[in-house]
């Protein structure tokens, strides 16, 4: 019966709420995440599913639906990176993952978005921690012993209830260098900025002799050919590439090939990228991080530290937080951000980790990740310090839809919230 | 640190002289094997902690979370000779005391890490120090998790850093039986016998579920099934309790004549059923977890508490009657199948049903924020309606991990003759911003966030790269 109500709620909402519908939020402590910055008290209207207007002088459109937000805190909604939300259920059920791939002539060419399940029971539960949008990204299922370089190609999704998630297929595409790169080119390091090398010198000629490979005159390359086209945009500095990169000088390394081969990259981990700031800042290249990876886990992490979100922060370079974990405890990555905070990162550079950062880095940041004039309204209320764990996001608004505020285990807690009943829980539907 | 290595290099020099006089003792010749009796000798590897110096201590003006329950404003929380000797609202301090102005902050009990791997699973995790899971077989009751802590772990003090001061280590749980926990004070040591918790009652690992029947059914060995776990149990607990038949027959016939022959995995389990160790089980669903309570009355053991345990809040009333502990997350659910049913309240309506709930970490990032993870907990009670103060929920992480590791009458609370084991924090402890100021084990001083003397690091770490901070 509940799930039978709420897909009445849901589709209610997706035939009326987008179109003429114009709400207005008013009495909102907004942290805007763009220039203007942190507002005490103002109003936000939403029309048509964009922010029509944001400030403190801003007129309440007659016949608007006024949502009081009582000085709470309001944000834009967060946007998750490194995420497998959509694609992992349950990861040990194997079957249910659909995050990375094991064939010997797939890699580059991998693309998640086909994988992505828009009624996956972990996306409900990411949105109540006030995600909206998300990167999903590839990672490796071979084991390490899979001699090829990439990953796969990320997506963007949006975490708004319905039947269709993916925003942008092909958004990024997935590389490791360091140990688990070393592990995929015969052992060591040495051998994968080679193969890697090799590899984009075969993408880049591919690209301009198809015609005498398509008639077997060339010689035969590494890469399949899905492979070689998915890597073309990624030579052409077109496509992100998403380096997952550790170590000082493994950051150097990165930083060396995507000036002499024009990538585009993104750091991701980047644990020791605190030593390596002002480089990375001077490169503008920017980084994915998770807050709370302090443990010299490997050696290639030994100067991990609380310190190094704020300290590249500081260094100029663009931070994106990126929660370990990606999908069930995504949601967890707002209280990430408060401990970065905790280890000095100004709060507003924490929220811009969680928003406009990610949204920016990503090529999404003229559609969401702020809370200006003309953006799509993702917008999240919140009962206080989004940053706190006691705090909870109170509503949820995707494309300036109101989300359902439930989620599987939601239902599961009520179910069992009392026992001993006359009849099994079973029946409690 | 300079007193801490003294004290350590005193205690070590100590302990070399006392195994020299020994020797040299022992001039005639010796029998030809230890004597065979396990309770003649059950600690073979002693304890060497000893608290380090202390000055008497008075904490004045902080909002204490007792660990009881209780929240008092305006405290003072007085300590001396390592132990709580007065908490109460504006007492005064008695001439003598090292004051410590605490106004604004909060002063709690250490926290108790119920489910650990520190030291057994180290950082860095490469396998020449992965020594957490004997997984060679489903029983292996007889090896200590204490043989495989690595001291140098630099986790303890990332843990310690987040108000850890004690904790109980366990071995993994791809076994039915997978061995002896052990229970540690955080304190930096050269040995694991150095920050051993002296008397701490032994903890024996069991595990439900999906672990076994995997790790061995893809060997193609048993268990490959849930009733093969049962079955596994079931034998071993027969098994255990003959042994323990013989050597109470042949001790009750004065130990004359041979002796019955002496097995390290049975000594374990039957020290379980003669209630000297704690059963410490890892389950995750409501149905495996009534039938483990079963075995137990079968075999008439108790059950210290279920650890992990997700579904704990569909029988939270038969947990709380049979009075077993529930450690849990607050965020961790849905990694694999048997957690599919994890919800956020878990611990919130364990408790709300009169039970004894328990945030554990079972991972070294999340112990540095366990504080951070009750709030979580909590915070998904109150969601719910249930009402539940911030001084209620602290016992999650203090009090209650201490009833289950059968410490509860030494450490856990601010109860004067308590252990003093205290923390001080910049701020309530359930929030993001709180960070651990200063935390004592004993009595004494063994970390300052102000004074880079007072901040233990391993040895694994004495060449990192410069300016991190922690």
């Amino acid at each position: 019966m509940r799930r039978y109500t709420l897909a009445i709620f849901t589709a209610t909402l997706l035939s009326s709420g987008a179109t003429a519908d114009t709400s207005a939020i008013t009495n909102a402590h907004i942290f805007t995440s763009a220039r203007a910055g942190e507002i005490q008290s103002g109003t936000i209207v939403i029309s048509d599913g964009r922010i029509a207007a944001v400030g403190t002088n801003v007129a309440v459109p007659k016949g608007a639906t006024i949502i009081d937000a009582k000085g709470g805190v309001v944000t834009p909604g967060l946007y998750a990176t490194g995420s497998n939300l959509g694609v992992v259920e349950i990861e040990l059920v194997k079957q249910t993952n659909d995050n990375a791939n094991s064939s010997q002539t797939l890699s580059a060419a991998f693309d998640i978005s086909y994988g992505i399940d828009p009624d996956s029971m972990v996306i409900p539960v990411a949105r109540l921690g006030g995600i909206t949008r998300a990167l999903v990204t590839p990672v490796f299922g071979d084991g390490g012993e899979r001699e090829l370089l990439f990953a796969g190609q990320a997506a963007i999704i949006t975490l708004r209830a319905g039947n269709s998630a993916v925003v942008k297929p092909k958004a990024a595409m997935v590389l490791e260098l360091g140990e688990a790169g070393a592990g995929r080119a015969g052992g060591a390091r040495g051998s994968t900025i080679t193969a890697l090398k090799a590899d984009l010198d075969d993408v880049k000629w591919f690209a301009s002799h198809r015609r005498s490979f398509n008639d077997g005159s060339t010689r035969e390359l590494r890469l399949s050919k899905p492979d070689l086209e998915a890597l073309i945009p990624v030579v052409q500095g077109k496509m992100k590439l998403i380096v997952g990169v550790h170590r000082a000088s493994d950051i150097r390394e990165a930083l060396k090939l995507a000036r002499e081969y024009h990538l585009n990259i993104v750091i991701s981990g980047a644990e020791e990228g605190w030593l390596v700031a002002d480089e990375l800042a001077r490169a503008h290249v920017p980084v994915m991080l998770n807050a709370t990876t302090n443990l010299p886990g490997s050696f290639e992490t030994r100067a991990a530290t609380m310190d190094n979100a704020a300290r590249l922060d500081a260094a100029g370079v663009t931070v994106s937080f990126a929660n370990g974990d990606g999908g069930h405890r995504a949601r967890e990555s707002r209280y990430n951000a408060g401990n970065a905070v905790a280890h000095g990162l100004p709060y507003a550079r924490a929220i811009a980790a969680l928003t406009i950062n990610p949204a920016t880095t990503f090529g999404d940041g003229r559609n969401v990740g702020s809370i200006e004039r003309g953006k799509q309204a993702d917008i999240v209320i919140w009962s206080g310090d989004p940053l706190e764990p006691l705090s909870d996001a109170t509503t949820i608004f995707i494309a300036g839809e109101r989300q359902p505020m439930t989620s599987r285990p939601d239902e599961l807690t009520e179910r069992y919230r009392t026992l001993n009943g006359p009849l099994p829980p079973a029946y409690k539907n | 640190m300079l007193f801490v290595r003294k004290l350590v290099a005193i205690s070590a020099a100590i302990s070399l002289l006392s195994a020299c006089a020994t020797t040299q003792d022992d001039a005639a010749p010796k029998p030809a094997g230890p004597n065979l009796d396990p309770q003649v000798d059950s600690n073979p590897f002693p304890s060497t902690y000893k608290p380090f110096p202390s000055v008497p201590t008075a904490f004045v003006g902080a909002t204490v979370f007792t660990g009881t329950g209780q929240k008092i404003d305006k405290a003072t929380v007085l300590m001396r000779d390592g132990k709580v000797e007065a908490v109460g609202a504006n007492l005064p301090v008695p001439a003598g005391y090292r004051a410590i102005d605490a106004r604004g902050k909060y002063v709690t009990p250490g926290i108790i890490d119920a489910h650990s791997h520190l030291g057994v699973y180290p950082q860095p995790g490469v396998d020449a120090v992965s020594d957490g899971n004997e997984a060679t077989s489903p029983n292996t009751a007889q090896v200590w998790a204490e043989h495989s802590v690595w001291p140098q772990d630099e986790s303890f003090n990332a843990v310690r850093r987040g108000g850890v001061t004690s904790m109980m280590i366990l071995p993994g749980s791809a076994n039915l039986f997978g061995g002896r926990s052990v229970t540690v004070k955080n304190v930096p040591s050269t040995t694991m016998q150095g920050m051993k918790f002296p008397d701490a009652p032994y903890g024996l690992k069991m595990a439900c579920g999906e672990n076994p029947k995997r790790v061995y059914g893809s060997k193609g060995a048993p268990p490959s099934t849930r009733m093969g776990n049962v079955a596994g149990y079931r034998a071993a607990w027969l098994e255990a309790a003959q042994y323990a038949r013989k050597w109470d027959a042949y001790r009750a016939g004065g130990s004359k004549g041979e002796a019955p022959p002496r097995d390290l995995k049975l000594d374990t389990l039957a020290g379980v059923l003669k209630g000297e160790i704690l059963v410490q089980n890892h389950c995750y669903r409501a149905d495996e977890m009534a039938v483990m309570i079963d075995i137990s009355k079968e075999f008439g053991y108790k059950i210290s508490a279920f650890h992990h345990a997700s579904e704990a809040y569909k029988i939270a009333d038969i947990l709380a009657k049979e009075g077993i502990c529930v450690a849990t997350w607050a965020g961790w659910w849905g990694f694999k199948m048997e957690s599919i049913d994890g919800v956020a309240a878990n611990a919130a309506l364990v408790h709300a049903a009169g039970g004894c709930a328990v945030i554990h970490s079972d991972d070294p990032v999340l112990a540095q924020r366990l504080n951070q993870e009750a709030a979580a907990a909590l915070a998904a009670g109150r969601k719910i309606g249930l009402n539940i103060s911030d001084a209620e929920a602290f016992k999650w992480i203090t009090s209650n991990p201490a009833k289950m590791l059968g410490m509860l009458s030494r450490t856990g609370t601010l109860e004067p003759g308590k252990m003093a084991d205290v923390v001080l924090w910049t701020a309530n402890p359930l929030s993001v911003y709180a960070l651990a100021e200063s935390v004592y084990i004993d009595g004494a001083l063994i970390y300052d966030r102000s004074n880079k003397n007072l901040q233990p690091k391993s040895d694994f770490m004495i060449d990192r790269k410069a300016g991190g901070t922690e």
